[in-house]
């Protein structure tokens, strides 16, 4: 059964690595942004008007917007000028063999497992041999097409679908969102599209991995995911894989929309290139996630493993508008060395009856630094609106640092918010107990993280959780230092 | 089994164990007993490999093999096993996962085969016999929410589970009410065999009632004060260790 699943895995891998390398195009446009960068990016993708001028007004927005400063980052100002947004034709300038990757990067490659032309993939060298994974996308696209599942890249939707995406897209994340979502909504390359009509439950588990055709997404991904009345999609994110990319600014845009009685789990694992032992590289990850439960009783949870980037500013957050409704937020972020991660969520109670969880586990070890920020409104008409918030930091040695800054806002008499929190070092007494038992100090420790993780790790897709915890004790080695 | 010569300990600049000389055979069950603070636990935590201690001088070897010197779990995987007097809880882990980790980290250390799931569970099974420990408390949180009887219960099981050479018992028998110590005592009883020893410490003679050691052993001001046979735990218990010390104070002087 679990080699059967880790088989399944392999196959689905390549056909992830190879989606990378199709529809690669030749030309570059110079460095920096103007509306005849953005003019191009949508004639060569060949968008409807409509997309044209949605970008545009985005764009000008973007213009007169300032890049955020209260997060609890540190990090050198980024030239918008200096990257290039004409959709990633990319570049092969990456090291020309494995021996000028970092060796640091490569041992963990070893220890997850991954094979050696996937390496090579990932770190960025160029490869000659590609996959042919056809058939097996295939099969997927058919078995979700017969239960009348959408789901391809973003691309292929504003072709095949312009109706759905006009629709809903930007209803829940508007371009002026903030200014990495008006960046994105601006020069978005491309991303996943999801559509489950009402009453259809998605006969499997939603994975990247086989994103065949939405290859190059890379820096300015946008996600759009619709489940209509009744029905209910499971949809997997990233990879265990720390993946290098020689764009350091991410700022993708998730959207979710979950109508009356809907359900929408969203799984993330991030473990993009965090940098080197000094704090040096790394990806900046600015990303906007939101899910609207716009309908009655619907259902959307988000549970993530950040463990990658340099930086990480992240808040997947649920608007509950229909009565009854429910938002959850599962979190583990683990930072090390110069990693710095602030992140939480917003749960925005809207119509009565609706709930909210929250439980977030922030890991800190060498000079990580790792901040929980969440807020939580009950709306003048959030009668009987319920929240949980948990929120546990664990720290690993002296020069870490974790932070705690829930938000809280109830405008009705009847909202209920409770919040627990607690930060504790790494105990002593429990590495002694499990060492005295035998277990060397970082199976020890290995232990202890995944206990304290577990309310998170559980929450994960069953294979899912198998990396999820492989990749904790791989990213945690030698964190006691 | 273990052979202690001369121990001398400290934490930071107090000496707690002023040179302790101590022999158990294979075998054999020794109690050390001795009032508040005459180093008992530093004993136990010492040989067990507890960060935190600084040995001045001495020894101590398992089966011929010096313990000072390794870490904690590689004495673990030389056979010995320590009884918590307090043991720790590891919220999120279950009691099957750390045993499972932990029997299978020393079987790896003695080069033998990692047990699979289901021999796991069948072993677990048969040795939770001893302890009655309930299959609930089994997959509950690593002693998260047991009672002080339940805690101990689980260490003799874990004990009854790992096999070692020579099991330390740290006042085990302490917080216990009647019926949890006699199931405590029972379990000891029934891993006494040829080839395992026994470090039996406790402040009463009460488990001593239930398990007749071969040795008594009394701890005074990081000293072993005297030695001899059961019947010098009944002395204790009717005399107390005050009227000891001063036995004992005087038989140095008039030897001095």
């Amino acid at each position: 059964m679990a080699q059967q699943a880790e088989e399944l895995e392999n196959v689905l891998r390549k056909d992830y690595a190879a989606g990378f390398y199709t529809d690669i195009e030749a030309d570059t446009a110079p460095p920096g942004l103007s509306e005849e960068i953005i003019r191009r990016i949508s004639a060569r993708k060949e968008e409807p008007e409509w997309l044209l001028e949605w970008r545009l007004r985005a764009y000008h927005g973007w213009l007169k917007m300032r890049e955020p400063r209260w997060a609890a980052l540190r990090y050198q100002p980024i030239d918008y000028q200096a990257i290039s947004y004409y959709s990633a034709p990319r570049t092969r300038e990456g090291p020309s063999s494995l021996d000028e990757v970092d060796p640091k990067l490569l041992e963990t490659y070893e220890k997850l497992g991954i094979p050696l032309h996937e390496q090579k993939l990932l770190s960025g060298v160029a490869v000659d041999a590609v996959f042919d994974s056809v058939s097996v996308a295939t099969t997927f696209k058919k078995t979700l097409a017969e239960a009348g599942v959408i789901f391809g890249s973003f691309s292929d939707a504003v072709r095949e679908h312009p109706e759905l995406v006009r629709r809903y897209l930007g209803t829940v994340v508007p371009p002026g969102d903030n200014f990495f979502a008006a960046l994105n909504s601006a020069v978005f390359t491309d991303g996943s599209f999801c559509f489950v009509p009402a009453g259809v439950r998605c006969p499997m588990e939603l994975s990247t991995y086989f994103r065949i055709n939405a290859s190059n997404t890379g820096q300015f991904e946008r996600t759009l995911i619709v489940v209509e009345d009744g029905g209910w999609v499971s949809y997997l994110e990233g990879c265990t894989a720390p993946m290098r990319d020689e764009n350091q600014l991410h700022a993708a845009v998730v959207e979710l929309v979950a109508l009356d009685d809907a359900e929408i789990k969203y799984s993330t694992v991030q473990n993009w290139y965090p940098g080197d032992a000094n704090g040096v590289g790394g990806i900046y990850n600015f990303v906007t996630k939101r899910g609207e439960c716009r309908g009655r009783r619907s259902r959307i949870s988000w549970t993530q493993v950040e463990t990658g980037s340099a930086i990480t500013w992240k808040y997947p957050s649920c608007v509950l508008r229909g009565a009854g409704s429910s938002g959850k937020f599962y979190s583990i972020a683990v930072t090390r060395n110069y990693q710095q991660a602030d992140t939480g969520t917003k749960m925005v109670h809207i119509g009565p009856d609706t709930t909210s969880t929250i439980i977030s586990k922030g890991v800190s070890a060498g000079h990580g630094s790792n901040a929980y920020r969440g807020l939580v409104r009950m709306g003048p008409r959030a009668r009987n609106a319920r929240n949980y918030s948990c929120c546990d930091s664990l720290l690993m040695n002296k020069g870490c640092s974790a932070h705690t800054m829930p938000y809280v806002e109830v405008q009705h008499p009847s909202g209920c918010v409770e919040h627990e929190a607690s930060t504790s070092r790494i105990a002593e007494d429990q590495l002694y107990y499990c060492r005295q038992r035998g277990l060397s100090e970082e199976e020890a420790v290995n232990l202890i993280v995944s206990g304290f993780c577990k309310q998170v790790i559980k929450e994960l897709p069953m294979e899912f959780a198998v990396e999820a915890r492989k990749l904790l004790a791989v990213t945690l080695e030698g964190a006691l230092g | 089994m273990i052979e202690i010569r001369q121990l001398q300990v400290a934490v930071g600049e107090q000496l707690i164990l002023r040179g302790v000389d101590l022999e158990v055979g294979a075998g054999e069950v020794h109690a050390v007993m001795g009032p508040n603070g005459s180093g008992k636990s530093t004993l136990a935590h010492v040989l067990a490999g507890m960060p935190g201690y600084t040995v001045r001088s001495g020894q101590a070897q398992l089966r011929g093999v010096d313990l000072l010197s390794m870490e904690p779990e590689e004495r673990a995987a030389a056979g010995l096993f320590l009884g918590f007097q307090y043991p720790v809880e590891i919220p999120g882990i279950s009691n099957l996962q750390l045993l499972k980790e932990a029997l299978n980290a020393l079987r790896l250390r003695r080069s033998e085969k990692p047990l699979d799931a289901v021999e796991f569970l069948a072993l677990v099974r048969k040795r939770g016999r001893f302890v009655r420990m309930p299959e609930e408390l089994l997959r509950r949180g690593v002693n998260e929410g047991f009672s002080g009887g339940e805690k101990k219960r689980n260490e003799i099981l874990q004990m009854a589970v790992l096999e070692p050479r020579l099991a330390i018992l740290d006042e085990t028998d302490s917080g216990l009410d009647v019926d949890a110590l006699r199931i405590v005592a029972e379990g000891i009883n029934a891993l006494r065999t040829p080839g395992r020893s026994f470090l039996l410490i406790t402040h009463y003679q009460r488990l001593l009632q239930h398990v007749e050691p071969d040795r008594v052993h009394i701890l005074s001001n990081g000293r072993i004060l005297c030695s001899g046979g059961p019947e010098l735990a009944r002395a204790v218990e009717e005399q107390g260790y005050e009227q000891l010390e001063e036995e004992a104070s005087v038989d140095v002087g008039s030897v001095a």
